[in-house]
């Protein structure tokens, strides 16, 4: 098994003049979206306003701002349960993604989907997907589609790293190598799977990674909390992707500050761990980096600010949303608006 | 007119297709170079290119999902899927993500796409080749449900589920490929949810599908030549949408109404069906509704086992004696 990282080719922090200005303060913008948003999203569990589960992703956001960043507006994304960075982060509304947390009309789905469905198809988030494994033949045939249609979009599919053991990833990955396919896994190497260690059910080191090699890919690891690292992998990638060289498969090492889900304490974690990680928590890594390079703290501030007070405005007027009205039940199974199974 | 097998009809719907709608693309093990393990798909590869008659790996999710991806972003894939057993192996895509989609996103996702697969017993391959599951699809909101008797239904059904924005499991029986019957020329697109009457009776109405529809309509034959029971035989063509009112109408005329299943005895198709009618048109009714299915149990592949575990032409007949007094 190679142990050969791709840091030099894939990502890792260069002379930094590779990356412009405005690119950078949307990075930071997009990181604080998300996080701002996942914030507000936690206190409306607490208050109860929001009901079943959710997964948040406090501490990976550069993954899914690095990403959405380097794409353009007419490729897709497929992300898991755990999507509502993903899906903000193409540009969702954040009013639709509380809304459709707290169960309202003004629901990205009116309410139907939920925390785990989120779907923005105008921002090209194309599915949020809650059966661990599903989405990633989806994302490889939205990008035979793009391939067959000549449009030179690209697919994006985000995954955890329990996903490497489940089957559909080796069915996604081997027809995407296959097909050429213009499609990105990228695994969210979070360090758990779940409740458990993934390197204690998993049986190579790096359980996206050196996989790699199964399917002829080159194994790429990167640092998945450093939002310049992640978008020049994204960049790359999707170059590749567009220009007709096939698949990438990108393990992005992060770490996850909440717990797995809305109930898990995380007691898991062994002592020390959390407090090294959020030493590199992506969001003041970045804010450093970008002081270091010159950004003056005033414009720094006022992003901050415009990003909260968005958020506050979204939190409003998603709970003055009504309840998602009853009439949608029966609405949209078919194409034809109903759900109609006999004449 | 022109004669042509079932399997043929099959292609001649997918050739027909194909040639309208560039947007229509194929997948499936084997259906490329090899013409498909049944050779339903011969020619194909040939006419279209293997841009658009696509061989897979043996990777089911793969095939499914892949055809669910294509579908949400502006194609119309036709996906196969070699026996019908082996839609439990990507039954998560079909049943978790291809028919929730468009509900789950409020309408953002439409999946026009078609999942055809071989279905049901009379090949001697036992348990795991030769099951008829057009019930697991008929009990999952949001697929359609369609599963052809005739060559001309294959073709003018399989255009239509081409043609249908929505997904559609279009179940082929195995038993009925080799069998042959008159195909309009030109093209042909039939509708979805529409049964049709193969034959009026006065006594009793029979309702099947797929293979079960020629052995209706031979019990049918006898019925009338040996004991003066005269049968109405409807070939429900469609699971999903259901055509109640064809078969309320027929059974309204009758007074009897007996389902002849090939899928097995619990939740299959005609239990649906019993209950609309027993709730609905109960007072239509002069006797009982009787289920004529397979027995609850999985298939044996003997040839002897196998020729009598299906409802046979005898066992429709004698059912329908002992019952329609």
């Amino acid at each position: 098994m190679t142990t050969r990282t791709n840091a030099a080719t894939f990502g890792a922090a260069g002379p930094n003049d590779d990356i412009d200005r405005p690119t950078r303060l949307s990075l930071y913008r997009s990181l604080l979206e998300v996080r701002l948003l996942e914030k507000r999203a936690y206190d409306l569990f607490l208050q109860n306003l929001v009901k079943g589960t959710s997964h948040l992703s406090l501490g990976q956001e550069a993954v899914a701002s690095g990403f959405a960043v380097a794409m353009r507006p007419d490729d897709y994304t497929y992300c898991t349960y755990r999507g509502h960075a993903h899906t903000l982060a193409r540009g969702a509304p954040m009013v639709g993604v509380l809304g459709e947390l707290l169960g309202r009309k003004c629901g990205l789905m009116g309410g139907k989907g939920g925390s785990m469905h989120l779907t923005s198809v105008p921002h090209g988030a194309m599915g949020s997907y809650a059966i661990v494994g599903a989405h990633l033949p989806v994302a490889a045939g939205a990008a035979w589609s793009a391939q067959y249609r000549g449009t030179d979009q690209v697919a994006v599919c985000f995954f955890g790293d329990g996903t490497t053991n489940i089957g559909a990833f080796h069915e996604a990955l081997n027809l995407a190598a296959v097909w050429k396919l213009p499609v990105i896994f990228v695994c969210e190497n979070n360090l758990y799977m779940e409740y458990t260690p993934i390197r204690s059910v998993t049986a190579v080191e790096r359980p996206a990674a050196d996989r790699a090699q199964a399917y002829g890919l080159e194994p790429i690891e990167i640092d998945g909390n450093d939002a310049d690292v992640v978008y020049r992998a994204a960049r790359e990638s999707i170059a590749r992707a567009r220009a007709g060289h096939g698949p990438s498969l990108i393990e992005a090492k992060t770490y996850r500050t909440s717990g797995h889900s809305r109930a898990d304490p995380a007691k898991y974690r062994p002592p020390g761990e959390l407090d090294e990680w959020l030493e590199r928590d992506p969001i003041s890594l970045y804010r450093k980096r970008l002081l270091e390079l010159g950004f003056d703290e005033p414009s720094l501030r006022s992003i901050e600010s415009a990003v909260q007070r968005a958020v506050d405005e979204a939190t409003e007027a998603a709970k003055a949303s009504p309840p998602s009205p009853l009439e949608v039940i029966e609405r949209d199974v078919w194409v034809d608006g109903g759900s109609s199974w006999r004449n | 007119m022109a004669q042509l097998t079932y399997r043929e009809a099959v292609a001649a719907g997918i050739a027909q297709e194909m040639e309208r709608d560039e947007r229509v693309v194929f997948l499936g093990e084997d259906v490329a170079d090899a013409g498909g393990v049944f050779k339903a798909t011969v020619g194909l590869l040939e006419r279209f290119g293997p841009k658009r008659v696509r061989n897979t790996p043996i990777s089911e999710q793969a095939i499914v999902g892949a055809a669910m991806g294509a579908a949400m972003t502006g194609l119309r894939p036709i996906a196969e899927i070699m026996f019908s057993d082996f839609l439990a192996v990507c039954w998560d895509m079909i049943a978790n993500e291809i028919a929730k989609a468009r509900y789950m996103s409020a309408g953002q996702i439409a999946l026009p796409l078609v999942i055809r697969t071989a279905n049901g017993a009379g090949s001697r391959f036992g348990a795991q080749h030769s099951q008829s599951v057009e019930n697991w699809a008929m009990s999952v909101p949001g697929l359609k449900v369609v599963a052809p008797s005739t060559a001309a239904d294959a073709k003018g059904l399989l255009a239509a589920a081409v043609r249908d924005p929505d997904p559609v499991i279009f179940f082929e029986h195995k038993a009925l490929y080799a069998s042959k019957g008159e195909v309009p020329d030109g093209e042909l697109v039939d509708r979805l949810g529409t049964a049709k009457v193969l034959r009026e009776g006065s006594d009793v109405t029979l309702v099947a599908l797929a293979a079960m529809v020629p052995r209706a309509l031979e019990a049918a034959q006898r019925l009338e030549q040996e004991e003066r029971i005269s049968a109405t035989v409807i070939d429900l063509r469609s699971l999903v949408p259901l055509d109640t009112r064809t078969l309320q109408a027929e059974t309204a005329k009758t007074g009897r109404l007996y389902t002849v299943e090939e899928n097995p005895r619990l939740c299959g198709w005609g239990a649906e069906i019993a209950s609309i009618a027993a709730e609905e048109w109960f007072y239509e009714l002069d006797g009982p509704i009787i289920r004529i299915t397979t027995p609850h149990v999985p298939l044996p592949a003997a040839d002897a086992l196998e020729d009598n575990i299906l409802p046979t032409v005898q066992r429709i007949v004698e059912t329908v004696r002992r019952t329609a007094g």
